[in-house]
Order: structure tokens, then C-alpha cells, then sequence
């Protein structure tokens, strides 16, 4: 699988990272070094195996389902980039 | 007291304890060897203050009587541990300024033991990188040289600054964390050991996530025996990591015997790469002699999909870095670009990310968003974490047929100098991680220990692997192959 620099231009969209127009073929090819190197496991045969999902055999422990803090709103936004009347301010989302 | 620095943790607490310094003492040293430390870039942000009001406090504790294990060690933190009110970034541009209102469970206990926080230390970006030059901070330097020649070397990655520091004696411990082998490979270049716990033993909880299937902290110390004491502080069940094992700790200092007759130690022939150094071959050689010497019985193994570890570690690691990092949105936290006029909230998304991000870091939240998408899910993903399944199933066996710990070299060459990888491609330098890359995908506890030096003096270290939560017979294992190698070279100063 070879990658092209319009599917360096879509991946940089999936990854909301811009990447100007002359910075996508270095991209795409450095993008094939690493995908050529993960080619290899393709040689190894998977067949009946399932796929990892917990490395350490645990089942996820569960907790009730009832509130246990809140009410630091000021904590939460102290760190916000642009906080305004108790709100994350974002540019317009909305026409 | 002069150099109360250049302690280990275990030296400086039965010093403590029998009132012959004070951790202010203590304390003082380190900073003051911190400050005539700038050159190496090993500390990015220092608490002393912070690292004074805790050393008196375990003062007054210990003239009480009332002394927790690590009452009055001065040590560093990792830059990728959130820690509350202090700059926490995980050396990246797109969490400058964050200062965490909580602190991580790790540093949290760490500090419920006794010990001083002296400041946070450089590391790569995000915790994604070998050699400490993706740091927002610059490059942490290693106190190491070759020789007379001034070539600056790297110390590792990505817990560089701690290995520096622990090495360059600016602090008697540092907390590190290893996704891929970021303690082991430092611990390894910097003559210092490092262990990683079984996955679960540490819990994860408010330190940056790079990789969370993988991502383990653990202490990088002077000697074995500090990191059998400061692992046990860092252990434990957190309700707030729902990965976190709960487990019993043991008391591992105590298990430190020396003792490995009968232990079956496992030499893994599929390590044995084509051209590796020959310096490499004799170190991991000689160690295996020193086991053998000191009893334990040596038996040939095979881990045969070893080959297959470091490209399903590049597609599982990227993966879940590219939805971990898809937080970093410029909305609650850290950096955000400014926009031009007309730009709307994904223009605000895109420049942010594309500014606060290094380039490593973009690589591989584009190589994970590439993996994970449709169509190349099943192809990629899947497969990696099938090959995962084979790689565990691998040490299983092996543990299975009765192999108590396996001996590995720990990185494939000594250090290399700053820059000199600038102009290889990525994968080469993802092959650092070559031997302690497979222990991440199984989950398992690995430690490195110094055990040589190579022909321009710089250090060389092995790996020893261990059974799943059995970090006290490992670390009793590293004990007796540290006593055996008897390394004690330090690095001249010249910084």
C-alpha cells in the first residue's frame, strides 16, 4: 500500500493537523517508511488469533453509578485558554 | 557533609534516620548541584521552594519518629506526571502554561511517602522519542562523554532528563515512564538502572497518556536496592486507573537476598540480532556468565515472533496516541493558535494542533488516524493486536516450561551523540527500542542494570524480564547480576 499525497491530505484532515500544500510530499513518503516497516506483519499467520484487547487477564472494574464531586467549575476552566462567564469560548460553530 | 547528592536513596535514609544529615541538607546539595547543571537541560522546571517546605516537614516527621519510607529523599519528576500547581507539559509547546489542579496518583504517593520534590525533568515529547531531541525544551544532555571528546550525547528517551539527573547526581532518584522502553533505554545509556513494573502495578492516573495499553511509570535509581525502595512507593491500587491491579505490594527491598541458585534464567536466541556490536554480544555474554556463576541454571529459549514486536508496537502505539492526543483541541487546556478573521472552530483545531505539536508527535497521531481508519482498520490494527496475542503467548510459554527471568541486552549500541540520527529515517531510530519493546506488548516487569562500559568509556547495560507481578524476584535477580558486574564508573564532570 503506497501513499499518495492527496491521502496525506486526507489523513492530516482526520488528525484536524493542518499541513501546508508543499509539506505533503515529504509527509506522504516518510508515511510509506513507516507503513513499509509495519508491511512485515503481514508475514506472520494470525489465523484463529484472537486480538488483544487487556494485556493483564482483568475483568474492568465497575462502580456505582452516583455522583462523587463537582461543583469546581473554577478548577475545570483555570486552565482554559479563553474562559469566559463560567464557559470554554470556542469561535462560532453556528450560522 | 559534602556531596549529600551524590547518595542513593537507601545511603541517604539510613543517614536520616541515625540523624546524621538532615533532608534540608540533603535537599540544599541537590539544588545547588541542579543550578550548576544548566548545561545538561536535565530539570525544565525547578521547585525549591516547593523542595525546602517538603524537606523540613519530613525533618520535623523523622525527629518524631514518624518517618514513611522515603521520608526526606529528594527526587525529580518526570515532566510527563501531572503535578498540581507546577508546570506540567509533557515537554510539549501545545500544554505550555498547564498547571494541573490535581496530582497524579504516582507523584501523589511518592509525596505521601516523604519524598522532596526538587522540580520537573525533560523528556521527549508526549514521552514519543529515543533520544530526548523532541523535547519543547530542547535537548536534555547526558553527563556522559566519550572520552576526551566533547560530542554531546544523548541520555535516552524518552525519560532523558531523568537519567541525566540521576546519573549527573542533581537528584538521588527520578520517576520515569516507559511506553515502549523510555526507562530502560536511558537507565542503559546513563549507567543507571531502571525498572518497569508489570503493567497495572502502577496506576496511570494523571500522567499524560501516550500509548494506555502500554504506558507504565517506574523509579530510575543509583542502585537495585533504591529501586526496590521507591517502586514499592509507587505501586498500588487506584480506583482512578480502572487498569490498576489490586494487588498486594510486597515489601521488596526485603527480597533483596542475592540468592538465585536454581533460578533458571532464559537467553533468548531471536535477540541475538545480525550485527549486533560485538561489544554488545561479550556484555550480554559475560552477564549470562556472572548468572551462571552465581548459581542460577541457563537455558537457551526461543520467543519466536520477537521479529514482529516493533512493527505492531508501531501501529498499537500510534493508534492509541492518535486518540489520546485528540484532546489537545485548543478548547480547555494549553496552547491555541490565533486565528485569522472568518476562521471557524476547525481552522481553531487544525492550526492549534499543527503549531503545538512537534513533528514526531504529528507523525504518529497521522501514522495512528492512517491505521485506525476505515478500510485499514482490520488490515493494520487488528493484525498488530493479533501479533500482540502471538508475542505474549511467546513469553508464556517460555515462563510455562519453568524460565524464572530472561536476560536481554537492553539496548542494541551504547549512546549515540545529539544529531547524529538527524538525518536517518524515523524507523531507525524506532529500532532503539528493539529489546525492550516486546515487554510493553506482554505487559511483563523489565529492568535494566549497568553492567560495562564500551571501548570510549561510555556505559552499556543488560535487561533482565521478569514474570507477570513477580517484580521482587526480578529485582532480586538485577540485585545479584549488579553485585556480579560491580559497575561504579561515574561520569567525570565537565558541566
Amino acid at each position: 500500500m503506497s501513499i499518495d499525497q492527496s491521502t496525506a491530505a486526507k489523513v492530516a484532515k482526520l488528525a484536524r493537523i493542518k499541513v501546508e500544500e508543499d509539506a505533503l510530499p515529504a509527509l506522504a513518503e516518510e508515511f510509506n517508511t513507516i507503513l513499509g516497516f509495519i508491511e512485515q506483519l503481514n508475514e506472520v499467520d494470525v489465523e484463529g488469533v484472537e486480538p488483544m484487547t487487556s494485556v493483564t487477564p482483568q475483568r474492568l472494574a465497575r462502580r456505582v453509578d452516583e455522583v462523587t464531586d463537582g461543583n469546581q467549575q473554577d478548577k475545570v476552566l483555570a486552565n482554559a485558554p479563553d474562559a469566559r462567564e463560567g464557559f470554554f469560548a470556542v469561535p462560532k460553530v453556528v450560522e | 557533609m559534602s556531596d549529600l547528592n551524590k547518595l542513593g536513596l537507601a545511603e541517604a535514609r539510613d543517614l536520616l534516620r541515625k540523624g546524621e544529615t538532615t533532608s534540608v541538607e540533603l535537599t540544599e546539595s541537590c539544588l545547588k548541584a541542579i543550578d550548576a547543571a544548566n548545561a545538561l537541560n536535565a530539570f525544565v522546571h525547578k521547585t525549591p521552594e516547593i523542595a525546602l517546605e517538603r524537606a523540613k516537614a519530613a525533618d520535623a516527621r523523622i525527629k518524631e519518629g514518624d518517618a514513611p519510607a522515603m521520608c526526606g529523599l529528594p527526587i525529580g519528576i518526570k515532566d510527563l506526571f501531572c503535578t498540581k500547581g507546577v508546570d506540567s507539559q509533557a515537554a510539549s509547546n501545545i500544554l505550555k502554561g498547564f498547571k494541573p489542579e490535581y496530582e497524579s496518583t504516582v507523584s501523589q504517593k511518592l509525596q505521601d511517602a516523604g519524598s522532596v520534590m526538587l522540580g520537573k525533568l525533560n523528556m521527549d515529547e508526549f514521552a514519543m522519542g529515543s533520544s530526548n531531541e523532541t523535547s519543547a525544551y530542547g535537548n536534555a544532555i547526558s553527563p556522559w562523554r566519550r572520552g576526551a571528546d566533547e560530542t554531546a550525547i544523548t541520555p535516552g528517551g524518552s525519560s532523558g532528563g531523568s537519567a541525566s539527573a540521576v546519573a549527573a547526581d542533581l537528584c538521588l532518584a527520578a520517576t520515569g515512564t516507559d511506553t515502549g522502553g523510555s526507562i530502560r533505554q536511558p537507565a542503559a545509556f546513563t549507567g543507571t538502572v531502571g525498572i518497569k513494573p508489570t503493567y497495572g502495578r502502577c496506576s496511570r492516573w494523571g500522567i499524560v497518556a501516550f500509548a494506555s495499553s502500554l504506558d507504565q511509570a517506574g523509579p530510575m535509581t543509583k542502585s537495585v536496592r533504591d529501586a526496590a525502595i521507591m517502586l514499592e512507593a509507587m505501586c498500588g491500587h487506584d480506583a482512578k486507573d480502572s487498569t490498576s491491579a489490586d494487588l498486594a505490594v510486597p515489601n521488596f527491598e526485603a527480597m533483596l537476598t542475592g540468592d538465585i541458585k536454581g533460578k533458571k534464567i532464559g537467553i533468548p536466541r531471536e535477540y541475538r540480532m545480525d550485527g549486533m556490536p560485538s561489544e554488545i554480544a561479550k556484555l550480554w555474554d559475560d552477564g549470562t556468565e556472572m548468572l551462571k556463576a552465581a548459581g542460577a541454571e541457563i537455558v537457551d529459549i526461543s520467543l519466536p515472533h520477537t521479529k514482529y514486536a516493533l512493527p505492531a508496537y508501531y501501529v498499537i502505539a500510534p493508534a492509541e496516541a492518535s486518540s489520546n492526543l485528540a484532546r489537545y483541541d485548543g478548547v480547555r487546556f494549553g496552547h491555541r493558535a490565533s486565528l485569522d478573521a472568518g476562521d471557524g472552530i476547525t481552522e481553531m483545531y487544525e492550526k492549534t494542533r499543527a503549531e503545538g505539536f512537534g513533528s514526531e508527535v504529528q507523525r504518529r497521531v497521522m501514522v495512528g488516524t492512517y491505521v485506525l481508519s476505515a478500510g485499514f482498520y482490520d488490515a493494520y490494527y487488528n493484525r498488530a493486536r493479533k501479533v500482540r496475542t502471538l508475542i505474549k503467548k511467546d513469553f508464556e510459554d517460555v515462563f510455562a516450561a519453568g524460565v524464572d527471568a530472561i536476560l536481554t541486552p537492553a539496548t542494541p549500541s551504547a549512546a549515540f551523540g545529539l544529531g547524529e540520527m538527524n538525518d536517518a529515517d524515523p524507523v531507525k531510530m524506532y529500532l532503539n527500542d528493539v529489546f525492550t519493546v516486546t515487554v510493553n506488548l506482554a505487559g511483563l516487569p523489565g529492568i535494566s542494570v549497568p553492567t560495562g562500559l564500551d571501548a570510549q568509556g561510555l556505559p552499556l547495560g543488560l535487561q533482565l524480564i521478569g514474570k507477570p507481578w513477580d517484580e521482587g524476584d526480578l529485582l532480586n535477580t538485577a540485585y545479584a547480576l549488579e553485585q556480579s558486574a560491580g559497575f561504579v564508573a561515574k561520569p567525570a564532570q565537565w558541566w
